[in-house]
């Protein structure tokens, strides 16, 4: 067993270490030495300017190097999480070094242009002061996109599969869905305020169109372009339209489906920033802008970041739905 | 014993006409004769093998029995009712296996008892026909996962779970090792015996026809009509070095333009 693992594990590392070190996963001390590095030197150093959380900065710092040294002794008693925290090492030890030499570059030499770049530790004064207004953002945020990226697949996947599927939908709905695909979702500002009832309408129809139509076009791909011989066989063994439908054309253009959800996903935050630009009083999109028109882009890079983690966090959960569902698909890509 | 045996289970399965059957496709404006004036009568429970050249029209007959298609003239009839739709009763495997890719080995083979809504009902003709064709250790395999003669295999397992009363087979065995292969002619053999189904064989090989078959017919090149159609007597189990039988293949070849000994 201990073998094993430390097959598994040991890497590099245990090629020079094993003799005198057994089981020290070394990318986990270069972390904590990059991740040291930063430490000491936002403390040692002082700042051009004040920029609030110089210390607490240091601190974290600090006890990122001290995590990561207790785990390259540790990691391998964490059997899954250990195995990705040791694929990840790399990125640790370049996270450490990319945190100090931007540090050293904003805050302490201030090389780059100051209301434009702020360092670490600016961000963290951000999340320290305004953590309350961008925890009701990211609930307001969470409220829209959820509403209209949910609709909007909804909506997309059935017309999808009945485009591809009815000719006669085809006919009359393949042209329209091409004229309005490409139109970005700004244009649809002044006629969605016509057409709906208030501005959060208006928000989730703009959502729920970002996301809705790649789903709809790759669907009826998808449906249309489903092997014949499949219908043919289901046929045979006495299959009905419903059949077909729901146990040939849709599991069969699944994966196209989901070449949908995956562009839907990005085009749905793409556009809630324009979403939000519609009259809202809260949300990560305005926030955004709120803080753009004041030149606290020390907020906005919080809030972007904020967003980033959001939308990998949601990339990474529709992977593991696809892996579920497409099982078969193993091995054929 | 097997005659009474086929007396007994004949009215459960069907009788096949074609009646002066052509076919055309259409290709780009352009039309392409495929069968012309194909005319066969084909027994309650017998079994007929079709033999021709590549793409003389085989395939397409199968397709027109099996009502996927029809004729562009003539008639194809079950039991004197002519054939316009597919039903299970009359199940065709076809020339690839085409499996589901997103469903097991288990979900294909079940496909036609769900769509019929009868899966409850016959789980048990599920495991039985999975045994039959060998594959009981394989029913949660992926299609991807097994190979080609695996994949016809678990095809003809997914036919015979419908227990059809008309069988469409379109070159079962092709993929088959030789050895393979004999053992599933002799489980056909066996089912075709025992269930009494009616069953139209396309193959290339005219010594596997020779070994099932009560009746072989040969085609012509494409447009297909009717070269000849053989009887063959022989009782079974049927021995391929059997002299008739080796009388009976040669005059066959012939037929379908090969002269010399091969
Ligand atoms: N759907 C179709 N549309 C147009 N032409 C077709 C179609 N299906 C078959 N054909 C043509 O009809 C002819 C006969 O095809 P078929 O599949 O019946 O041949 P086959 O006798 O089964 O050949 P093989 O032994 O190689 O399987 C071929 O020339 C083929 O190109
Ligand atoms: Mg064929």
């Amino acid at each position: 067993m201990s073998t094993a693992v430390e097959d598994t594990f040991g890497g590099a590392g245990r090629r020079t270490f094993a003799p005198s070190l057994p089981g020290i996963w070394r990318n986990g001390l270069f972390a904590a030495g990059t991740w040291f590095l930063a430490a000491a030197l936002t403390y040692a150093l002082p700042d051009v300017i004040t920029w609030g959380a110089t210390q607490l900065f240091a601190v974290l710092a600090l006890a990122g190097a001290g995590i990561f040294l207790a785990l390259s002794v540790t990691v391998h008693r964490l059997g899954g999480l250990g195995r990705t925290l040791v694929h990840y090492g790399p990125w640790f030890i370049v996270l450490g070094l990319w945190l100090a030499v931007w540090e050293v570059l904003t805050a302490k030499l201030g090389w780059l242009p100051k209301p434009f770049f702020s360092p670490p530790q600016g961000l963290l004064h951000v999340y320290v002061t305004d953590w309350d207004r961008l925890l009701i953002c990211v609930a307001y945020t969470g409220r829209l996109w959820g509403l209209g990226f949910f609709s909007g697949v909804l909506v997309g996947f059935a017309g999808g599969v009945a485009l591809g599927w009815s000719k006669r939908f085809a006919y009359w709905g393949m042209p329209l869905l091409k004229l309005i695909g490409p139109v970005p979702a700004s244009a649809w500002i002044p006629c969605t305020f016509f057409i709906f009832p208030s501005t959060f309408h208006a928000s989730i129809f703009l959502v729920a169109l970002a996301s809705g139509i790649p789903v709809a076009i790759l669907t009826a791909a998808g449906v249309s372009q489903v092997n014949r011989s499949f219908y043919d066989v289901a046929r045979t063994l006495g299959a009905d339209n419903r059949f077909l439908i729901f146990k040939v054309a849709i599991p069969a253009s699944l994966p196209n489906v989901f070449v949908g959800l995956f562009m839907g996903l990005y085009y749905s935050f793409a556009v809630l920033v324009v979403a939000e630009m519609l009259g809202a009083k809260f949300g990560l999109g305005w926030y955004l802008q709120f803080n753009t028109a004041y030149s606290a882009y020390a907020n906005v890079y919080a809030a972007l970041i904020v967003m980033a983690l959001i939308c990998a966090g949601l990339v990474r959960l529709l992977f593991v739905v696809r892996d579920r569902l497409l099982g078969w698909q193993k091995g054929i890509l | 014993m097997m005659a009474l045996a086929l007396a007994e289970t004949a009215a459960d399965s069907i009788a096949l006409d074609v009646e002066g059957v052509s076919h055309r496709y259409e290709l780009d404006g352009k039309d392409l004769q495929v069968l012309d004036d194909v005319s066969l009568a084909i027994a309650p429970g017998e079994f007929v093998a079709l033999l021709g050249p590549s793409g003389c029209g085989k395939s397409t007959l199968l397709r027109l029995a099996a009502g996927l298609e029809t004729p562009t003239a003539g008639k194809v009839l079950e039991n004197g009712r002519p054939i316009t739709t597919p039903n299970p009763d009359r199940i065709l495997v076809f020339q690839d296996a085409t499996l589901f890719p997103w469903r097991t080995v288990r979900g294909n083979v079940a496909t036609g008892l769900e769509a019929r809504g009868l899966v409850r009902e016959r789980k048990h003709r599920i495991d039985e026909v999975l045994t039959l064709v060998k594959l009981e250790g394989f029913s949660d395999f992926y299609p991807h996962q097994l190979s080609g003669g695996m994949a016809q295999r678990a095809a003809l397992a997914r036919a015979l779970v419908n227990d059809p009363k008309l069988l469409l087979l379109d070159e079962p065995f092709g993929k088959l090792d030789s050895l393979t292969r004999l053992r599933m002619q002799n489980e056909l053999l066996d089912l075709w015996k025992s269930a009494g189904f009616t069953a139209l064989l396309v193959t290339h090989d005219v010594e596997e026809a020779l070994l099932l078959a009560d009746c072989v017919i040969v085609l012509s090149d494409r447009p297909a009509s009717i070269v000849a159609e053989v009887r063959v007597g022989q009782p079974h189990p049927r021995r391929r070095d059997d002299p008739n039988l080796v009388a009976l293949r040669r005059s066959l070849l012939e037929k379908l333009g090969i002269s010399h000994d091969v």
